[in-house]
Parts: C-alpha cells; sequence; structure tokens
C-alpha cells in the first residue's frame, strides 16, 4: 500500500476510500507513540458512529486509547486478526494492522482529512 | 516541576518526560515492555532520587522509629533493612517506607516522594516528644536503583565494596563511582539489585546514570522508566501507596500482617489492629487475572456477585507474564484461589479469578 493511497485525521487514523467504504486504522506515527500494543477492542459489525465520536480502543501496557471514527457511517467489517495478534498494529500498521471499515454516509467528511505529505508537516508542526 | 540531579541523563537517553507528583521523570526511554522484560533477564537502571530520605539522629532514635513504625526496628542491626509501615491510628497506611540502622542512634527511614511532606510532618508532630532529631535530607540524596539478575555483574565495576558478600535486605557504606554512598541490597522490581544512595553534585549523578547506561549495555541492563517499575512492582505484588494501600484500608486488610510485631511495645495503629485481628478482617487485597476479555485497569469498579464492591486497586497487562493482572480487595469470604468475580471495563463486566500471588517469584 502507498501513503499515497491514504488520509489522516488530527487524531492520527488512517483511512482508505474504496468507493462508499472506508478502511481505518493507525498512524505509523501513532503505533511509535503508543508503544507496544496488548489489546485491541472493535466495534460490533452493524453499528453506527458519527464523525469523532469513540468507536474503538487500543490499550498499551500504560493506557487506553481511544480511537475514533473519522467519518460518520456504519461498520461493516472488523479485522478479527487483532483479537489474537494485536501487535500487527506495530508491526504493519498500514496492512496487516487495519482496524474496521465503515459504510460512509457522507464523502463531505473526507474534506477534513489531510493528505500524506500534509500529515507529514503537521507531525512536525505538532 | 523540580527535576532530580540526573535530569541531564535522562534527556541525553532520550527518556519520554512526564511529571510524577511534582518531578520530571522518565516513564520510558525505549519502551515500557522492553524496559521490563529487560529488568527480568539482564536488568534495568532506574533513576529513583524522588523518593524521600528522612533521618532519625540522637539518643531517642530508636524509641522514636519503634512508636511511629510497625515493624520491630530493635531486631535490626547496624547494616540491616527492615520494610515496615507508618501507620494510623486506626491502624492504616500513612505510608510504607524502608528502615536502615546506620547505628544505634541514627535511622534512615526511605517513604514515598508523594508523601513526603505529610510524612515528615505526622513523624515531627507524632514523635517530637522523644530526643530525636528528625531531618528531611531527600533533596540533598540522589538515589539510582540497579535491578536485575546480571545487577551485581555491573555494579562491581563502579565499587570496591564486596557486593557478594550484601545479603538481601542488608547495605554497606562505600564508594560508587567514587562518591561515598550507601549501597543497599534492595528494590521494587521483585528481582536481584541494589539501590544506591549518594549526595553529590548534579554532574556528578547524571555522569553516573550514563556510565551506568553505557557500561550495562554488555549485561543487557538499559535504562527503565516510572512505567516499568510500576509494571515489575505489579508482576512481584509489591504494594504501592495510593492505589493498593492507603488511609482506609487497614494493614491487615492490605494483607501484610506481618510487618506488624505487636509484642514489640506501643506504637501508633497497634489498639486498633489487635481489636481488628481478634474481631476478623471483613475484606482482603488479593491478586487476581481476567479470564475475559481485555486490561483491568486503577480505578475500574469491582462486582461481587452482581453488586459493586470496590475498585481495581492496581491493574496492568504484565508484560513478562503476557497477561492481564491486578490487584483488589474482595470480602474475606471471596478471597481463596479461584473465587470469581468481575470488573467493569468500559460498561462491560468481564470475569476475572483470584489467583495465587506474587504472580512473579524469581527463580
Amino acid at each position: 500500500m502507498s501513503l499515497e493511497d491514504l488520509k489522516f485525521s488530527k487524531d492520527h487514523e488512517w483511512v482508505k476510500v474504496e468507493g462508499d467504504t472506508v478502511t481505518v486504522g493507525i498512524s505509523d506515527h501513532a503505533q511509535k507513540e503508543l508503544g507496544d500494543v496488548v489489546y485491541v477492542e472493535l466495534p460490533p459489525i452493524g453499528d453506527t458512529f458519527a464523525k469523532g465520536e469513540a468507536c474503538s480502543n487500543i490499550e498499551s501496557v500504560k493506557a487506553v486509547n481511544d480511537i475514533y471514527a473519522p467519518v460518520s457511517g456504519e461498520i461493516v467489517d472488523i479485522n478479527s486478526a487483532l483479537e489474537d495478534n494485536p501487535e500487527l498494529i506495530n508491526q504493519s500498521p498500514y496492512e496487516e494492522g487495519w482496524m474496521f471499515k465503515m459504510k460512509m454516509e457522507d464523502e463531505g467528511d473526507l474534506d477534513d482529512l489531510m493528505d500524506a505529505d500534509i500529515y507529514e508537516e503537521y507531525l512536525q508542526g505538532a | 516541576m523540580k527535576k532530580t540531579k540526573v535530569n541531564t541523563a535522562h534527556h541525553k537517553l532520550n527518556g519520554k518526560m512526564i511529571e510524577f507528583f511534582g518531578w520530571e521523570l522518565p516513564v520510558q526511554y525505549s519502551g515500557i515492555s522492553a524496559e521490563h522484560i529487560a529488568v527480568r533477564t539482564g536488568g534495568g537502571i532506574f533513576d529513583v532520587s524522588h523518593m524521600g530520605e528522612i533521618f532519625f539522629r540522637g539518643k531517642e532514635a530508636l524509641n522514636a522509629v519503634q512508636y511511629l513504625t510497625s515493624n520491630n526496628a530493635a531486631k535490626l542491626k547496624p547494616g540491616r533493612i527492615q520494610y515496615s509501615g507508618l501507620l494510623t491510628e486506626t491502624g492504616c497506611f500513612v505510608d510504607d517506607l524502608l528502615v536502615y540502622m546506620m547505628n544505634e542512634e541514627e535511622y534512615l527511614l526511605v517513604v514515598n516522594a508523594a508523601n513526603l511532606e505529610k510524612d515528615f510532618k505526622w513523624m515531627q508532630d507524632k514523635a517530637g516528644h522523644f530526643d530525636v532529631k528528625i531531618e528531611n535530607l531527600s533533596d540533598d540524596y540522589t538515589q539510582i536503583a540497579v535491578q536485575g539478575p546480571n545487577a551485581e555483574k555491573l555494579l562491581s565495576e563502579f565499587t570496591d565494596t564486596d557486593l557478594r558478600a550484601i545479603k538481601y535486605y542488608r547495605f554497606e557504606n562505600g564508594k560508587v563511582n567514587g562518591v561515598a554512598a550507601i549501597i543497599s541490597r534492595t528494590g521494587y522490581t521483585g528481582e536481584d539489585g541494589f539501590e544506591i544512595y549518594f549526595v553529590s553534585e548534579k554532574d556528578t549523578a547524571s555522569a553516573m546514570f550514563l556510565e551506568l547506561a553505557e557500561k550495562g549495555k554488555k549485561y543487557d541492563i538499559i535504562p527503565a522508566g516510572l512505567g516499568a517499575r510500576d509494571t515489575l512492582r505489579l508482576e512481584a505484588k509489591m504494594s504501592l501507596y495510593g492505589n493498593d494501600i492507603d488511609d482506609s484500608h487497614t494493614v491487615l486488610e492490605a494483607d501484610l500482617g506481618w510487618i506488624l510485631k505487636f509484642k514489640k511495645g506501643d506504637f501508633i495503629g497497634k489498639e486498633a489492629l489487635l481489636k481488628q485481628k481478634e474481631a476478623g478482617i471483613k475484606r482482603k487485597l488479593i491478586g487476581f487475572e481476567l479470564t475475559g476479555k481485555g486490561i483491568a485497569r486503577h480505578g475500574y469498579p469491582i462486582y461481587v456477585d452482581g453488586r459493586e464492591f470496590g475498585i481495581v486497586t492496581s491493574g496492568t497487562y504484565a508484560p513478562f507474564l503476557k497477561k492481564p493482572i491486578g490487584l483488589t480487595y474482595l470480602p474475606i469470604e471471596k478471597c481463596e484461589t479461584g473465587s470469581e468475580f468481575q470488573v467493569e471495563i468500559r460498561g462491560k463486566k468481564v470475569s476475572a479469578e483470584v489467583v495465587e500471588t506474587p504472580f512473579y517469584k524469581r527463580q
């Protein structure tokens, strides 16, 4: 996967758009900041979340971190491999470590997300 | 924020700094799991200068310590250390601490950073009538802990003191890297290791920490932060003041009855604890594992037979044992190994089971 295909939120989630479906994970920067991921709680398939709503959790040794829905919509798939292998988020944040897929309600939600180069600048400034 | 004399070294080693009870200290350098596992397999170097050092000096130093603390300090000899409790009249903890016997008229009490001011005032208020000078020298002292199976090998490169001769819970006065130091075979990790106390300039303290880190590499000993210190002590079921012990749970409830020496004479808290011992305790601190999914953390509610009973006092994912563990108080009739209860994690009730402790015991 090329980073250029992804869009990033200010909360360090990444989104890959395919039609009206988005795949969501956390950025390489975010997984490094978290350290070893030891538990992932994924949202139930079929639940709907508003953009910016906490929908999932990633736990490192020290802390629980909320993951926010980057767009509004319905959860249509989850990466159940993370249940037994949460470390995939550290090892492969952009591929095997994807977290869930959502069916987007409004493509306009994507406007607030950043392209990879802008996200990189955002990290430098942060 | 207060800075320890090792502060420069933490920045050089890229420590991730946080505030801890007013101190700027590293929560981690390379990562909590890596540091935790290093301490179990090679070793770790910790800056624990935030701990408080209070000296009791004078003819009645022993009497004052005996009255203020629950263990029997009269059993100590120079060079020996004991774990003890500074207790309220109700038999709960003002703090837990280490008592070092320097000589007949001098004792060193090492207390938690979070409680230092409170403890110091308490000691002055409650032991003012003894012929003893109580001095808080915490700001002068740097404390560095070298912990892990290879700790002795590394530290022996820095001192002429025969470390093998220092047994567990004993200390020697010696020199470390040329600096006069108390070399104590103690720790808060469940591993063998040392805690070194010394008074020096900032540059000397930082240089010593950096040199320990550099020479530690060949023994797989790495700098470790507060994050690993907390997960290590929890695996070893060592209590943390403010979490597992406090001023509302008694020593007996905290399952630390072994630090109560009722026959030694009067001490603060004795009467209440004798009564409770007679009547029997109604709740006790136990160790548990989650049998359901998730990680229990400090403050999560616990349910016994469907009723809310208390909170998880400490909880984490244990990096060496690779499972979620925790401590909580349970009703005394529910404390046997295998007994089940529930922890509420983000609105969901997750099953937990009482297990034998310590969770981890070194071979």
